[in-house]
């Protein structure tokens, strides 16, 4: 069964990509190895952590937990989907000036977490901000600038939406 | 004239690449053929090993290589002793893999290379290890007796080092004391889990004998060294990188762990690039541990509460070998008095093996366990003299007037706790007024005839930084105009290439953005130390300031021959070298390195327009400060709300004040974990049973409180940029402060704390035991 082999096809990020993959294969092994984008970290493969939080159809998985059979047909966002360094997505550039990672190993799942929980929520308050965020463990910052940079994206990206705040 | 760079709040220059999924982990390295490795490890604390039959394993399809003690020759012969101490009776160090006896859970076996890490792990299954277990010396006051089960059989006891230091007249400070205290006192283990594990890629090329090896370390250049020695090789044909580190903290300097012997020695014996990449169960019984001591702790004190000696003799565990020597115990007795002035001090401290994981330095690194056994005290005589516990504090502090102050310790490095460019009355102060100290205990007073228990602690630390040996910069203006800045020890998150470049950038006269900041590789640079102790702004921004200075007194009589005036008449901006008040005249840092890279440069100088700078301490330097809690503990459940957390700190001039406050914030953070959540928890037998992030609870945003941090910076007189180190201060007093602070919440049930981390579950027994006390004393 484990072993298994299947053609998994799934968009990452405005790609397709197709790959044949023995059944056991984890969804972050599959961004990783055969999308070859190692922006998605693994920092615990049990669910913990949230190091590899991605987005599936929109929505924050912990990329450890799934096998890649399971993401077949999907539509995966990675931490690639940001921004690029010459141009950071809001969420990026307000973490950069807030000084909201150390090591750095941590920020992709973040920065996943954040992109879909500030679309549902664009105005959270520092107290939700950090209820949003109780997934996903960071062992250098303590966090506090990580929910300074967080406000002061969520106010950048209502700015960009017309200034629609809720 | 140069704008400011050091002291600014500048934008780390490592950050766009890492914000955008562009880091470079060592998980990230992919070489082309790589095969894969795994770590068969021990499942028992102890046992001899009888046989292995590897013959299962090997015959899974896409396994290469079962490799087994046997095969490794020289290779495993035992690991460098790193700190040697006066004390020590038996030094064991460990080997890649065990011989013979396995000495704690999680001890290497075996190293599987395979097609995949997934039929690796498989293999693993199929190794067959015959072993005989026996009765292993776990807990730490039992291993230490006479009689306990021996870790390692060719010793006559598990006591691998006593080491004494007294200063002072101890005996007639006890004679002459008002009272004496008497405390037993245990910091529990527990262990750094930076996120990113520890992991190894080795690539051997046959064709030209040269070893590539990526690791996740804090120490390449000392890991290129032993490695050398390991495989005999030359340091030559040798190169370690540290690339991108997710996070060290301590764990990840050991100097070698199994797998930086393994990961290369499969590669050379393969031919093939070999990646191993641990997980995070192995984390947490492969890697080292930290914290568990017992103190019995005396104090002396005079019936105005000041201490006037102290004695403390305490047990360190250092695991099943002690590669690292007692450094932790030597740190904790270091710095053991604070900021408090007790004229006559005896430490003792004793480390024991036990059949656990190996114990080497953790954020802190022995001091968090001094901080808490000093301030436990001095609430201890508070309570005795019915005195406010600020006030005890106060009347112990050194005072500038009595600066330079010698504490009578000596900090690892040969460091005497020295007193100097400090002001604790007035953190002391800051602390208090930003608290609205006396407000809350009004505050507190009435919360408690609600029957809501709130409570205040307060924790001093002084903190050991910036430790020998040395460190090197080598600055170097290149003929393209970049100016390339290269430093030995690598970061793991401190943000080192923005704070040595903007050393630089002030020092020399050019932008933050024309430099381009290299770390971490051998090749690079050769010498030097590691990124540990809060050292790399001491030692290396000095070593930059050097390396800097030298590259512009170079620069600056070059230009001065060029342009026919005196070099003192010149000002280098944005890398324009130009005649004060006189902008015209000028050349730049890009034209004087092409001249000074010319053949027939006339000066009889060494070509380029480059310097390398070392810097060695003579000692260390120390930081401070004082952190305050106040707590509100739930009765019913044991469980603690942080209401504030507020930090005073003096760490010398700040680089960079927003990297300095990460710092403070991440420390602190790990403190609270340190503190109220994070014990490692063993099985009577020796297996660890605390082996994942369910088990093993980390704080996440939730449980981490805003944290208020004042600066208080006295410039230090040790060195050019008057810094004193910042990595570890925030973690340090957390404990002490935490324990305090509970303590205080129920002073009404008479509570007292001897132990940390504090659980809600373990606050729950303590009250629940002093509620039935006082029902017993009331019935
Ligand atoms: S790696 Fe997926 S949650 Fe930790
Ligand atoms: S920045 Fe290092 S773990 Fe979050």
């Amino acid at each position: 069964m484990l072993h298994d082999t299947f053609i998994v096809s799934t968009k990452i990020n405005e790609r397709v990509v197709t790959a044949t993959v023995e059944a056991r294969v984890s969804l972050s092994d599959f961004i990783r190895h055969e999308a070859g984008l190692t922006g998605t970290h693994v920092g615990c493969e049990h669910g913990f952590c949230g190091s590899c939080t991605v987005l599936m159809d929109g929505e924050p998985v912990r990329a450890c937990l799934l096998f890649a059979v399971q993401a077949e047909g999907r539509s995966v966002e990675t931490v690639e989907s940001l921004g690029t360094e010459e141009k950071l997505h809001p969420l990026q550039t307000a973490f950069w000036e807030h000084h909201g990672l150390q090591c750095g190993f941590c920020t992709p799942g973040i920065l996943m977490t954040l992109r879909a929980y500030l679309e549902a929520k664009p105005d959270p308050s520092a107290d939700e901000i950090r209820e949003a965020l109780a997934g996903n463990l960071c062992r250098c910052t303590g966090y506090q600038q990580m929910i300074k940079a967080t406000e002061a994206a969520a106010k950048t990206l209502r700015e960009n939406n017309g200034g629609a705040a809720a | 004239m140069n704008t400011r760079v050091i002291g600014e709040r500048i934008k780390r220059s490592e950050d766009p690449r890492l914000l955008a999924g562009k880091g470079v982990y060592v998980d990230d390295i992919h070489l082309l053929g790589m095969a894969h490795g795994a770590v068969l490890r021990s499942p028992h604390a102890k046992a001899r090993i009888l046989g292995i039959d590897t013959s299962r394993a090997l015959a899974l399809p896409g396994v290469l290589a079962v490799i087994t003690a046997a095969d490794l020759g020289h290779a495993n012969s035992p690991m460098p002793l790193l700190f040697l101490d006066r004390g020590f009776i038996f030094p064991r160090t460990h080997r890649a893999l065990a011989i013979d006896q396995v000495r704690f859970h999680g001890e290497a076996i075996a190293f599987v290379v395979a097609e995949s890490r997934y039929i690796a792990e498989d293999a693993l299954e199929l190794i067959d290890v015959a072993y005989q277990t026996s009765q292993a010396a776990v807990d730490l006051v039992e291993a230490s007796r006479s009689g306990a089960p021996l870790v390692h059989d060719d010793t006559d006891s598990n006591i691998a080092c006593r080491t004494v230091t007294e200063y002072g007249d101890l005996a007639s400070a006890f004679a002459n004391a008002s009272f004496v205290l008497r405390e037993e006192l245990r910091p529990e283990r527990g262990c750094a889990q930076p996120m990113e594990t520890r992991g190894a890629v080795a690539d051997f090329d046959a064709r030209t004998g040269k070893l590539t090896l990526w690791d996740s370390t804090q120490a390449p250049i000392p890991t290129r060294g032993i490695l050398a020695e390991k495989l005999q090789m030359a340091e030559a044909d040798i190169t370690v990188i540290a690339p991108d580190v997710g996070g060290g903290f301590g764990v990840k300097i050991m100097l070698l762990y199994a797998e930086e012997v393994l990961v290369p020695f499969a590669a050379r014996l393969l031919k093939r690039p070999v990646k191993w990449i641990e997980d995070r169960h192995e984390h947490f019984i492969g890697s080292n541990h930290e914290r568990l001591m017992v103190h019995d702790v005396e104090v002396a004190v005079m019936d105005d509460g000041r201490i006037t000696a102290l004695k403390d003799v305490f047990l360190y565990d250092s695991g099943a070998y002690c590669p690292y020597g007692p450094v932790n115990a030597e740190c904790c007795q270091g710095i053991l008095p604070g900021p408090y002035k007790i004229p006559n001090i005896y430490t003792e401290y004793v480390a024991v093996y036990t059949n656990t994981p190996i114990v080497s330095p953790y954020r802190g690194a022995g001091q968090p366990h001094a901080v808490f056994v000093m301030e436990t005290i001095m609430n201890r005589i508070a309570t005795r003299l019915e005195l406010d516990v600020a006030e005890v504090r106060r009347r112990n502090l050194v005072t500038p007037a009595d600066c330079p102050w010698n504490a009578g310790v000596v900090f690892q490095g040969n460091s005497p706790l020295i007193h100097r460019d400090c002001d604790y009355p007035a953190q002391f102060h800051l602390l208090l007024d930003s608290l609205g100290y006396q407000a809350f205990r009004e505050q507190q007073a009435k919360a408690r005839a609600n029957g809501i228990y709130k409570g205040v602690g307060l924790a001093f630390y002084v903190e050991g930084t910036g430790i020998a040996s040395y460190e090197g910069v080598e600055v170097c203006v290149e003929p393209t105009g970049f100016v390339r800045v290269t430093t030995g020890y690598p970061s793991q998150g401190q943000g080192h290439a923005t704070t040595i470049s903007q050393i630089v950038a002030e020092e020399l006269g050019v932008d933050m953005s024309n430099i381009v900041f290299q770390q971490g590789n051998s090749d690079q640079f050769a010498w030097g130390g590691a990124t540990f102790a809060s050292r790399g702004t001491v030692i290396g921004g000095t070593a930059a300031v050097r390396a800097t200075r030298k590259v512009r007194e170079r620069a600056l009589a070059m230009a001065s021959d060029m342009l026919e005036v005196s070099p003192i008449d010149l000002e280098i901006v944005s890398g324009v070298v130009r005649v004060k008040g006189v902008h015209q005249m000028c050349t730049d840092l890009k034209t004087l390195s092409l001249a000074a890279a010319m053949p027939g440069l006339e000066t009889g100088d060494e070509p380029g327009l480059r310097a390398t700078g070392f810097f060695r301490p003579v000692g260390g330097t120390f930081s401070s400060g004082v952190h305050a809690m106040i707590v509100d503990v739930d009765l019913g459940t044991g469980v603690v709300t942080i209401d504030r957390h507020v930090v005073v700190h003096d760490c010398g001039l700040m680089i960079n004040p927003t990297i300095v406050e990460g710092q403070i914030f991440g420390g602190t953070a790990q403190g609270i974990g340190g503190a109220h959540y994070e014990k490692l928890w063993f099985s009577p037998t020796g297996e660890l049973l605390t082996t994942g992030f369910a088990d093993y609870i980390m704080p996440t945003a939730m449980e981490i409180p805003f944290i208020e941090i004042h600066h208080l910076d006295r410039a230090s007189s040790l060195n050019p940029l008057g810094v004193k180190g910042v990595g570890e201060g925030g973690a340090i007093p957390v404990p002490a402060a935490f324990a305090g602070a509970v303590e205080d919440a129920l002073a009404p049930l008479g509570v007292s704390i001897s132990a940390v981390p504090l659980t809600a579950p373990m606050i729950l027994e303590h009250i629940r035991k002093a509620q039935k006390k006082l029902v017993g004393q009331t019935a």
